[in-house]
């Protein structure tokens, strides 16, 4: 359990890290930016503390924010996607998840990718609507599409990199 | 009391969301609504250390861009450093009689020879400011020379200290006119020949160009009459004329455009191939 808590202690700076030093800077066409970070919250044990899921979600919003001087935007993106994070489960991968040993960063199954996609929509969806703040739906869902597909390639891709080896 | 405490631990996850969401919300809508009244924003310690760092990094990538751009600016405050006019000394174009100011190319001399009996003087303005070979050079004080040859961007003079140069010239007072030459001994000094012996002479007086070239205008300062000879095989006056320049010492001149001078020279074809025809 400690090993748990610790790896994902580490995972959440790293990914913070990595966040803000390089894929900050990726931005494609001054329009979508890859916003990986929210792996965190996707990879967090699924038996794991939820108090603590929904408190690590908000720091690691909240640093963002901070970062990119957006107010309490992914903050906000962040906690609704850790709180409605077992309703997304429980579409992906049908009632029984609690009792499924289910791993995120395992190869691409349609039941994995529909989770990945499920949570990005529901993250940048809330992110750029606060970020616009307008009634500008096309902006919004411009932005929402562009920036799904980025993040989710960045997200399968960094999956399939730091997958755990099989012996 | 019990009821409640255990309606909040029941809902704990709930609660803390709702109030976190809510905290959230309040700082985006603060930083929509107030301009510049961020509660988070980067500029703290961990933030701005952070960016620090990274600029720190980031910089080495632009070095050459940065170089480059530098360059150019220093090219930019050079050339307006080189371009100055002494404030102390305004450049005296308006008190020269019979030159409009449209008629000036300003020009900076960037090489002078006074050295060698066939002086030029380079100057830093060429065909692109509108100069073109035989038209006069002055500055402030008084007679340079005469363009040579054009380039681009930069123009070559031929000096009064040049063994090879005749000006038109005439005593200011008596009108009475001779050729300026240079007998290659002193830069200070030019020489006036070919003065008739009727001109009434008299060391001091002053020595201006003359009205029949039409590369000069009438009565621009060259010098003061300083000695005078009379020449053992013409007979005429030789004057040494004290130049009001000092040809050591040019910086800004000015090259004088004369509208007039190409009709002029069309004229005088004209004239003598009329002649030509008579005869």
């Amino acid at each position: 359990m400690s090993t748990a808590i610790l790896s994902n202690i580490f995972r959440f700076f790293l990914l913070l890290a990595a966040q803000v030093v390089l894929f900050n800077n990726m931005t494609l066409f001054e329009l979508s930016t890859p916003y990986p970070y929210l792996l965190f919250i996707l990879l967090y044990p699924v038996d794991g503390n939820k108090l603590a899921l929904i408190g690590s979600a908000f720091l690691l919003g909240i640093t963002m924010d901070m970062f990119c001087n957006s107010g309490g935007v992914h903050a906000a993106a962040c906690l609704v996607l850790a709180y409605i994070r077992p309703a997304i489960f429980k579409f992906s991968f049908g009632l029984s998840y609690e009792y499924q040993t289910i791993r995120i960063n395992d190869v691409l199954t349609p039941e994995r990718f529909s989770f990945i996609l499920l949570a990005v929509v529901v993250h940048h969806l809330i992110l750029f609507v606060l970020e616009i703040f307008r009634f500008a739906v096309w902006a919004i869902l411009l932005r929402t599409v562009t920036g799904t597909i980025y993040t989710i390639l960045v997200c399968i891709l960094l999956i399939y990199l730091f997958k755990p080896g099989k012996r | 009391m019990q009821q409640i405490l255990q309606f909040i631990i029941k809902n704990s996850t709930r609660l803390l969301f709702l109030l976190l969401l809510g905290i959230s919300l309040v700082l985006t809508i603060q930083s929509h609504s107030f301009h510049r009244s961020k509660v988070v924003s980067s500029a703290n310690f961990v933030t701005g250390g952070v960016y620090d760092k990274m600029n720190n990094v980031r910089e080495y990538f632009g070095l050459r861009q940065q170089n480059e751009e530098l360059a150019r600016e220093n090219a930019v405050l050079r050339g307006l450093l080189f371009d100055r006019q002494d404030s102390a000394k305004p450049p005296a174009i308006d008190s020269i009689k019979g030159i409009s100011k449209n008629n000036l190319i300003v020009s900076k001399v960037i090489h002078n020879s006074y050295h060698v009996y066939e002086n030029y003087i380079t100057l830093n303005s060429g065909s692109k400011d509108g100069i073109k070979p035989d038209m006069g050079v002055i500055n402030s004080s008084g007679l340079i020379g005469i363009v040579d040859k054009v380039s681009k961007n930069y123009a070559t003079v031929q000096s009064i200290l040049n063994i090879r140069s005749s000006i038109n010239a005439k005593i200011k007072k008596s009108n009475h006119f001779g050729s300026l030459i240079w007998n290659g001994k002193n830069t200070g000094y030019v020489q006036l020949i070919d003065v008739p012996r009727l001109a009434s002479v008299r060391k001091g007086d002053t020595i201006v160009t003359g009205g029949q070239s039409t590369i000069f205008p009438e009565n621009i300062g060259i010098g003061t009459i300083d000695k005078i000879y009379i020449d053992n095989v013409t007979h005429y006056y030789t004057i040494n004329v004290k130049l009001f320049n000092d040809m050591t010492n040019l910086g800004y001149v000015y090259v004088i455009k004369s509208p007039a001078r190409e009709e002029f020279l069309q004229l005088e074809k004209e004239t003598r191939g009329e002649h030509r025809d008579t005869k």
